[in-house]
């Protein structure tokens, strides 16, 4: 079995988000990057299933800028087998970036394709669901669980009630929650040796895929802020305050 | 055209989510179509009939939509959008699943989780765990949007009477089997849709602890929520996760205990009306969006707030 994965270069989960004073959107410049944190678990749980013998290769796969490649190096770091990098300049959308991935599966041809189940920089939750209709492959959002059961897997998802098992026949598109597994870190070995793996890079205009924007980015503004709190000495006071103040018990 | 709502149910009732995507749904369009799809969901479809914002029900029954995989509802919804000008849906795990598929289908750019319609095709969204909000504009013919359901209100839900249509079904998508759904039953509201909640990190240091927020919940009629890092531990179960990967909860009353306030944390209830965080760490981040701060170790706070709310005469519920 062959598992593709898709990894995203966002700003680190860590970074505060400061609004462009023009509104035209977030600063990037020089602000910490690294991969997507899911994309990080969909590595994992690739590296993972080809430890227990049950695929044969993990290629990586992101769609971006030329920094973008460190998020497919970090892979290979980790176990992926090799990479591709698919060039283009400026922000995508989703239904583009499924649209570029479609073509890589077309070429690749891999049983299963993972990625996080949202980045959390547009946090728009869509690709791997918009990758899988055009496929018309079977989509196991959200997992926090994988079983690898000969041609078919058994899926859990978190889903808001609770847990959803699902059973999905390859090929397959699973995008990955958080608590699916624990990303490994890379070792220094293992960082020089990917170093030589190979990465193959691809232009997105040589894929023959409309990825014109369809949406447009009128404003991005700061949230609106809450004002300044106080800090009670005791739980009186507090109980106190919230009867008789915020009057909310 | 007119705006075609998707409506969660669980074939029995709507989730009450619906009301608030119908409320969205009437902001785009006074004109709103809604479509139940499931199997023995009359009682549904009935339900929704009676919703006055909705001026038609589509009802669609077969055996393989009684456990709402996406595979077998978006084909449906895709034939269906030919009639309409924007399909909507709650930004919950629903219709996050379902939403991105239909809209590939219709070759068109999702607009995800919106809090706002600024007109028929303009709408305003969170980015970056809240930290931003952008203005987005469609410019695709037919509009995908889904929307969070917490800042909307949610709609009217007696004294309409819309007529219900039957649609023809479509074929089973083969590849996707149903096994089973485990839903975590309780007498507590919901997290979503609670006026009061009680939150637990990864300062409760246990699973066992939590029953010093059930206490509290309890005496409130509260949910409970927690952090990431509390689910994480096995404190809880994940359907109590509140962030950027979980739930976004606007309750009235908001109580943070032992949790340190995480960018992913305050993404999903910084919106709250009053915010109480009570921590030990007097520099922990959740301090700056709580209107009241009580610096303390949780495990004597607790007990003593809980000995407070039995000192007051009544308690809102």
């Amino acid at each position: 079995m062959k598992i593709l994965v898709a990894v995203k270069r966002v700003i680190d989960y860590n970074v505060q988000i400061r609004v462009k004073e023009d509104g035209t959107g977030v600063v990037t410049d020089n602000v910490k990057m690294s991969t997507n944190p899911p994309d990080d678990n969909a590595i994992e749980e690739a590296v993972k299933i080809k430890e227990a013998g049950k695929a044969t290769e993990v290629v990586a796969v992101t769609v971006g800028e030329e920094k973008a490649q460190e998020t497919v190096r970090k892979a290979l770091a980790v176990g992926a087998d090799r990479g591709i990098h698919v060039k283009v300049d400026g922000i995508l959308e989703p239904l583009a970036v499924s649209k570029i991935l479609q073509k890589v599966v077309d070429k690749e041809k891999p049983d299963l394709v993972f990625m996080g189940k949202q980045a959390i920089d547009d946090d728009c939750n869509q690709t791997g669901q918009m990758l899988s209709a055009l496929l018309n492959w079977p989509q196991a959002t959200f997992a926090s669980k994988i079983d690898v059961k000969d041609n078919k897997l058994e899926v859990t998802r978190e889903i808001d009630e609770g847990l959803e098992t699902i059973e999905i026949n390859v090929p397959a598109i699973v995008t990955c929650d958080l608590r699916l597994n624990e990303p490994r870190y890379a070792s220094l070995p293992n960082i020089m040796k990917a170093k030589k793996k190979p990465i193959e890079e691809i232009a997105a205009s040589d894929l023959g895929v409309d990825v014109s924007p369809r949406l447009e980015q009128l404003k991005v503004e700061e949230p609106p802020k809450r004002k300044a709190g106080i800090k009670v000495a005791n739980v009186a006071e507090l109980v106190q305050k919230l009867k008789n103040e915020a009057k909310v018990i | 055209m007119a705006v075609l709502l998707i409506a969660e149910h669980n074939n029995k009732e709507l989730r009450p989510f619906t009301l608030n995507a119908a409320t969205a749904a009437s902001q785009i369009d006074s004109d709103v179509h809604a479509v139940v799809i499931g199997q023995n969901s009359a009682d549904a479809a009935k339900q929704l009939s009676e919703l006055p914002v909705i001026k038609k029900v589509l009802s669609v029954e077969a055996a393989h939509y009684e456990n709402f995989t996406a595979e077998n509802f978006a084909p449906v919804i895709v034939k269906l959008a030919e009639n309409y000008s924007h399909i909507v849906c709650s930004a919950n795990t629903f219709g996050k699943n379902l939403m991105p598929r239909i809209a590939a289908h219709l070759d068109t750019s999702q607009v995800s989780d919106i809090i706002k319609v600024i007109s028929p095709d303009t709408f305003l969204r969170p980015i970056y765990a809240g930290n931003a909000f952008a203005t987005i504009k469609s410019n695709d013919a037919k509009k995908c949007v889904t929307i969070r359901p917490t800042s909307f209100d949610p709609c009217e839900s007696t004294g309409g009477s819309a007529p219900i249509e039957k649609v023809d079904a479509s074929e089973e998508f083969s590849n996707t089997k149903f096994i089973k759904r485990e839903e975590i039953k309780s007498d507590r509201p919901e997290l979503g849709t609670a006026r009061i909640v009680v939150s637990g990190g990864r300062g409760m240091q246990s699973g066992d602890n939590f029953k010093l927020i059930t206490e509290i919940a309890d005496k409130l009629g509260a949910a409970i929520g927690a952090s990431r890092a509390a689910v994480d531990a096995g404190y809880i179960s994940n359907d109590h996760q509140v962030g950027q990967t979980g739930k976004v909860v606007v309750p009235d009353l908001y109580i943070a205990v032992g949790i340190s306030g995480a960018i992913q944390h305050l993404a999903g209830m910084k919106e709250s009306k009053v915010i109480v965080a009570i921590n030990k760490d007097g520099e922990a981040p959740i301090f700056s969006v709580a209107d009241y701060g009580l610096e303390a170790d949780l495990f004597e706070a607790l007990p003593q707030f809980m000995e407070e709310l039995n000192k007051l005469n009544t308690i809102q519920k």
